[in-house]
C-alpha cells in the first residue's frame, strides 16, 4: 500500500480538483477554530452566496424569513469538544445546534462533521449518516466543514469494501460518499455549485501526533 | 419523446430539430468537450479490462436475477423495508399510488429516476390528485415545461439559460435574469420549501445490493439525499436489472459510471441506504420505506440469448454523447423515453414496436457508441437486430426485399449495375458525377454530387491489367467491394500497381460479390448470410496469404461479421473463420506486412489531411497505419479536428436520412477545410463518395482521394 504521506497528498489533490478546500490541522481545537473563523467571514444566512437577490415565489420567500441568526450545526461533536465550540459560538453570536436540525430547514450556515474515512483516488469523504441530524448538517448547510483523521484515508473505494460491507450488514444505516460541493451542470452544461447541498466543502485533515 | 407514426413523419420532425440552432451549437460543444473530459477521467486506467469486469459481473447477476431478488427481499424485510414487485408499468404506478393513498400523502418529491420516466409515474400520481415535484434541476425544468428528458444524465441539455430564466419567471412570478449561477440558486430556494412540505419521497436506485439489502444512489446535486431524508415515507423504484450480489459489484460500476457519463472521477454524492433509517417526524422515529422492483419486460429480456446484454446498461448516457446522429437531432428525436443507442434498443422492449419502428432505422452504424459503452454492449449490432425483429413481424419493405433479392444473385446484381451505367448517360453529361439525380432520388439527396458508374468496371479491366510477378513475397486475393468495382476502379488499379511493385502476387477472384453489409443494415439477415457464403466460396483461404480490401466497411464486415453470420452454419462456420483471419485492410497490409519504406516515394510536400473511416478506426481499431503511410509518401500531414468522427455516409443510411447525413458531412468538411490541406485522403470508397461529392457541391478547393491513389501518385518511378 501507499505511504501515509502519499495517500494524504493524493487525497488532497483529488479533493481540490473538485473544488473542496483542504487544510491540515494538528488538533481538534485547531479544527474548531478554523470553522469558527470561516463562519465569521460569512454574512448571516449566506445571503449573497445562496442568492437572496433574486425574488422568489411567496412560499419560498416565507421559508427564508424563518431564519435570522447564524446557525452552526455540529451533531457529531464530542462532549469534550463542545465546550470550546460552545464558547466560541457564544462569543461570536452564532447559534450552536447539536440535534433537532429539522427545525432549521430554512438553512444552516455551517455544518461541522467528522468523517469516517477518506478515499484518496477521488478525494471522497465517507460519512456514516445514519443519524438524521448528520444527514441534514451535511445537506442543508451552506458550508460543510468536515474533519478527516489522516489515518482513515484509503487509496480506493475497494480498500473500504470489507469495512463497509460489514457496516451495511447491521441495518439500518445510511452512508454517504461526499466528493466536493453539491454541483449541477443542468443548464447549458455550465458548472454551478450548491444546487441543493453545501456551496462549499472544507476538509480539515487531522494529523494527530 | 419520439412518437411519430410513420417514417415520413419522423423524418419531418428530425428536419425541424436540425433547424434548432441553439441545440445544434450546444450539441457540438458538448460532443467535443465530452471526449476530452472522458479521456482525462480515465487517464492511467485500464478501461478495457474495467469494462470487461463490469460486463462479466452484470451478466452473472442477470443470470441469477430471481435468486438475488429473494436474497434482497429477505435482507430488506429484516431491516424493516416493504418490498413490492411490479410486473408492468401499470402495476408499479398502482403500487406507488396505493402507498400514497394509504398514508394520506398529498405532496411527493422525486429525485431523478429513468425508471420513473419509463413508467410515466408523475402523470399517474398527478392523476391521483397528488402534487409531484422533480427536484433534480434538469428534471424540474423539463417537468415545468411538460417535456421528456433529452438526455439520460442531462435531461434539459436542449434548453438555453434564456428559456430557463423565462420559465423560472413564470414559477416565481418575478422576472429572472438569465444568469446561470442565479438561476441555480433560485431553484435551490424554490425547491427547498417543496422538500419541507413533502410527505413522500420517490427515488430510483443505481444499485440494489442483495447480500445486505442496500440501495445505492449516484447524484451530483444531493437532492436524492434530501428526498430520502426529509419526507416520512421513502419509495425507491428499481428495475430488476439493478440487482447485484455484493457491494464489490456496485463499487466496480461506480468506478466507471461517473467517469463515462460526465468525465467525473466520482459524482458529488453516492448514498447507500440499508433499512428504515431514523426519521424524527414519525411516531416510531423510523422512516417508512418501500422498494418497488419493476419487471416491465426485464425478466424476458434477461432470458433472451441475443438481447440479455442490454440489461448490463448502467445508464451513463455515453452512447448518446458520442453519437453523430444524436449530436445533430438531439434527444427528443433520438429516443422515446430512453435516449441514445441504448434507447433505440430498449424502447422496443419497454415501450413496444410502435415506438421503436422509426427510431431503430436512425443508426448510421459508425460504432462510436460501442467503443465507449461502460458495459461493453454491442449497441450497433443490437439496433440492427431490433430492426430485423420489427421487419420480421411487420413484413419487409419492398425496397429492402428488392435489394436482398438482387444481392443474393451476383450475376443479377452486376447486370443491373452495368445497365445502370447505360441508363445514367443522359444525366452525367460526360462528367464523373451524375448531373441530375435520377427520379428515385428526391432533392434532399442533392447535398453531394453522386458519382457516375464507371465506363468499365474493375472486373472487366482485370485481365488487361493483372500483373505478372515472379517469385512473389506473398499471395493476395483482392476483394473489391461493389463501389470500387463499379464506381472507382481506379482506386483498385492504383493498389494493384503498388502491390506488384512490392513483388506481391495479386489475384482477383471473379465470383466475389457485394460483402453484404448493405443488406445487413437493412435487416435482411437471410440475404446477408447467403452473400457471405458466396464470398467465402469465391476465395479459398488456403490459396492466399492475405485477403486485402480497400474498403473499410467491407474489411470490417468480412473480418468481424462473417464468423458471426455464418457461425451457426455447420458447413461454413469454420471456413468463415479461416477466411476472416486473412482479411486485412489495405493500409495495414502496406504498413504492417509490406512495411513500404519512405524511400519508395518522392517527397511531394503536398498538404494532406485524413478522414478515418468508422469501420477502420473503430471497427478494426486501425488508426496509425494510414497516417504513417501518408507521412511516408512524402506529404505534409495536417490532422483535422475530429478526424475519427463519421462523415455521414453510413451506406444506405445516407439515402434514408439524407438531411442528417448532409449535416454530418458539412461539419466534417468544415473541419477538413480548416486544415488548409490540398488533398483529403481516406481509406473507404463510401467515404470518398460522400466527401468528394460534398466538397464538389460546396465548391471546396480540395481533392478527395483514396489512400491508394495518394501513394500511387507519390510513388517513385523506378527505372528498368
Amino acid at each position: 500500500m501507499e505511504e501515509p504521506h502519499a495517500l494524504l497528498t493524493a487525497f488532497q489533490t483529488a479533493a481540490e480538483n473538485v473544488s473542496a478546500v483542504v487544510s491540515r490541522v494538528h488538533s481538534m481545537e485547531a479544527a474548531i477554530c478554523y470553522a469558527m473563523e470561516l463562519c465569521e467571514t460569512r454574512e448571516a444566512c449566506q445571503l449573497l452566496v445562496s442568492g437572496c437577490e433574486s425574488r422568489l415565489s411567496d412560499p419560498a420567500e416565507k421559508l427564508c424569513d424563518h431564519k435570522q441568526t447564524k446557525v452552526l450545526a455540529a451533531p457529531l461533536i464530542s462532549e469534550e469538544d463542545i465546550i470550546l465550540m460552545g464558547t466560541l459560538c457564544a462569543q461570536n453570536g452564532v447559534r450552536l445546534v447539536r440535534k433537532g436540525l429539522r427545525d432549521h430547514l430554512a438553512g444552516i450556515d455551517m455544518g461541522f462533521t467528522i468523517a469516517d474515512f477518506g478515499i484518496a483516488e477521488t478525494g471522497t469523504l465517507v460519512i456514516d449518516s445514519s443519524s438524521e441530524d448528520v444527514r441534514l448538517a451535511t445537506m442543508i448547510s451552506e458550508v460543510h466543514v468536515a474533519v478527516l483523521p489522516s489515518g482513515r484515508i484509503r487509496q480506493t473505494s475497494y480498500d473500504l469494501e470489507e469495512e463497509l460491507r460489514n457496516r451495511f450488514g447491521t441495518a439500518p444505516n445510511y452512508y454517504a460518499f461526499i466528493t466536493g460541493a453539491s454541483r449541477t451542470a443542468d443548464i447549458e452544461r455550465v458548472l454551478a455549485l450548491g444546487v441543493h447541498g453545501p456551496l462549499e466543502l472544507h476538509i480539515l485533515v487531522l494529523e494527530e501526533d | 419523446m419520439q412518437e411519430a407514426k410513420s417514417l415520413k413523419d419522423y423524418r419531418q420532425e428530425v428536419g425541424k430539430a436540425l433547424g434548432n440552432e441553439f441545440q445544434r451549437q450546444a450539441m457540438d460543444k458538448f460532443a467535443v468537450a465530452y471526449r476530452a473530459s472522458r479521456q482525462k477521467a480515465f487517464a492511467g486506467m485500464d478501461v478495457a479490462s474495467l469494462v470487461d469486469d463490469v460486463a462479466r459481473s452484470k451478466d452473472a447477476a442477470l443470470s441469477e436475477m430471481d435468486a438475488l431478488l429473494s436474497e434482497f427481499k429477505r435482507r430488506a424485510a429484516e431491516a424493516g423495508v416493504t418490498v413490492h414487485e411490479a410486473r408492468t408499468a401499470a402495476e408499479a404506478n398502482a403500487i406507488i399510488a396505493r402507498i400514497a393513498r394509504d398514508n394520506q400523502v398529498r405532496s411527493v418529491i422525486k429525485s431523478k429516476s429513468m425508471t420513473a420516466e419509463e413508467i410515466l409515474l408523475n402523470h399517474h400520481l398527478e392523476a391521483e390528485g397528488l402534487e409531484v415535484t422533480e427536484t433534480d434541476l434538469g428534471e424540474w425544468i423539463i417537468q415545468l415545461r411538460h417535456e421528456g428528458p433529452s438526455h439520460m444524465v442531462m435531461p434539459a441539455i436542449h434548453l438555453s439559460r434564456y428559456q430557463v430564466a423565462d420559465l423560472f419567471g413564470d414559477v416565481t412570478g418575478h422576472r429572472q435574469e438569465a444568469d446561470i449561477e442565479r438561476l441555480v440558486k433560485v431553484a435551490r430556494r424554490e425547491l427547498r420549501q417543496k422538500f419541507v412540505l413533502a410527505d413522500m419521497g420517490v427515488s430510483g436506485a443505481n444499485f440494489a445490493i442483495a447480500d445486505t439489502g442496500t440501495i445505492g444512489l449516484i447524484t451530483n446535486e444531493g437532492n436524492a439525499r434530501l428526498v430520502t431524508t426529509l419526507p416520512r415515507i421513502h419509495v425507491a423504484l428499481v428495475g430488476l436489472e439493478k440487482l447485484v450480489p455484493t457491494l464489490k459489484d456496485a463499487l466496480r460500476i461506480l468506478r466507471i459510471l461517473p467517469r463515462n457519463a460526465t468525465g467525473q472521477a466520482i459524482s458529488s454524492y453516492v448514498t447507500w441506504i440499508t433499512g428504515t433509517n431514523e426519521c424524527t417526524v414519525t411516531a416510531d422515529g423510523r422512516k417508512q420505506m418501500h422498494i418497488v422492483f419493476l419487471d416491465n419486460g426485464r425478466r424476458a429480456l434477461a432470458a433472451d440469448p441475443v438481447f440479455a446484454q442490454v440489461l448490463r446498461c448502467v445508464r451513463c448516457g455515453a452512447c448518446a454523447n458520442v453519437c453523430p446522429v444524436y449530436r445533430m437531432v438531439g434527444g427528443h428525436q433520438y429516443g422515446h423515453i430512453y435516449i441514445g443507442a441504448i434507447g433505440l434498443i430498449i424502447t422496443y422492449f419497454f415501450h413496444g414496436r410502435d415506438k421503436a419502428r422509426n427510431l431503430v432505422q436512425n443508426c448510421i452504424n459508425c460504432g462510436a457508441c460501442k467503443e465507449v459503452c461502460a458495459a461493453g454492449i454491442d449497441l450497433p449490432q443490437l439496433i440492427k437486430e431490433v430492426h430485423a425483429r420489427v421487419q420480421d413481424t411487420e413484413g419487409h419493405p419492398i425496397k429492402s426485399l428488392m435489394l436482398a433479392k438482387v444481392l443474393k444473385s451476383r450475376k443479377l446484381f452486376h447486370t443491373l449495375l452495368r445497365s445502370a451505367k447505360i441508363a445514367q448517360k443522359p444525366v452525367t453529361g460526360g462528367t464523373p458525377y451524375l448531373r441530375h439525380l435520377p427520379q428515385i432520388f428526391a432533392k434532399e439527396h442533392n447535398f453531394r454530387a453522386l458519382p457516375a458508374i464507371a465506363k468499365t468496371p474493375f472486373r472487366d479491366r482485370w485481365s488487361r491489367i493483372a500483373p505478372q510477378v515472379s517469385s512473389p513475397r506473398c499471395r493476395v486475393a483482392l476483394f473489391s467491394g461493389c463501389v470500387q468495382d463499379f464506381v472507382y476502379p481506379g482506386q483498385l488499379e492504383a493498389a494493384v500497381k503498388l502491390m506488384a511493385a512490392e513483388h506481391v502476387a495479386v489475384e482477383f477472384p471473379m465470383e466475389q460479390s457485394c460483402c453484404g453489409l448493405p443488406v445487413e443494415m437493412m435487416a435482411e439477415k437471410e440475404a446477408a448470410e447467403q452473400v457471405a457464403r458466396q464470398n467465402v466460396a469465391a476465395m479459398d483461404a488456403d490459396c492466399f496469404d492475405y485477403i486485402v480490401t480497400l474498403c473499410a466497411s467491407c474489411a470490417s464486415h468480412l473480418k468481424q461479421a462473417y464468423p458471426r453470420i455464418l457461425g451457426k452454419d455447420p458447413v461454413w462456420s469454420a471456413r468463415a473463420v479461416d477466411f476472416a483471419a486473412k482479411v486485412l485492410p489495405f493500409s495495414v497490409f502496406m504498413h504492417d506486412v509490406l512495411d513500404v519504406p519512405a524511400t519508395a516515394f518522392r517527397g511531394s510536400g503536398t498538404k494532406v489531411t485524413y478522414h478515418a473511416p468508422c469501420h477502420l478506426c473503430r471497427g478494426l481499431g486501425v488508426t496509425e497505419a494510414p497516417r504513417e503511410l501518408i507521412r511516408r509518401s512524402g506529404a505534409a500531414f495536417l490532422p483535422a479536428d475530429e478526424e475519427l468522427t463519421c462523415c455521414g455516409f453510413g451506406g444506405t443510411y445516407s439515402s434514408k436520412f439524407p438531411e442528417i447525413s448532409a449535416q454530418i458531412l458539412n461539419k466534417k468538411l468544415e473541419d477538413v477545410s480548416r486544415t488548409g490541406a490540398d488533398i483529403l485522403v481516406t481509406e473507404c470508397p463510401g467515404c470518398v463518395m460522400q466527401l468528394r461529392g460534398g466538397a464538389h457541391r460546396r465548391g471546396d478547393p480540395i481533392a478527395v482521394m483514396h489512400l491508394a491513389e495518394l501513394l500511387e501518385r507519390n510513388k517513385k518511378t523506378i527505372p528498368g
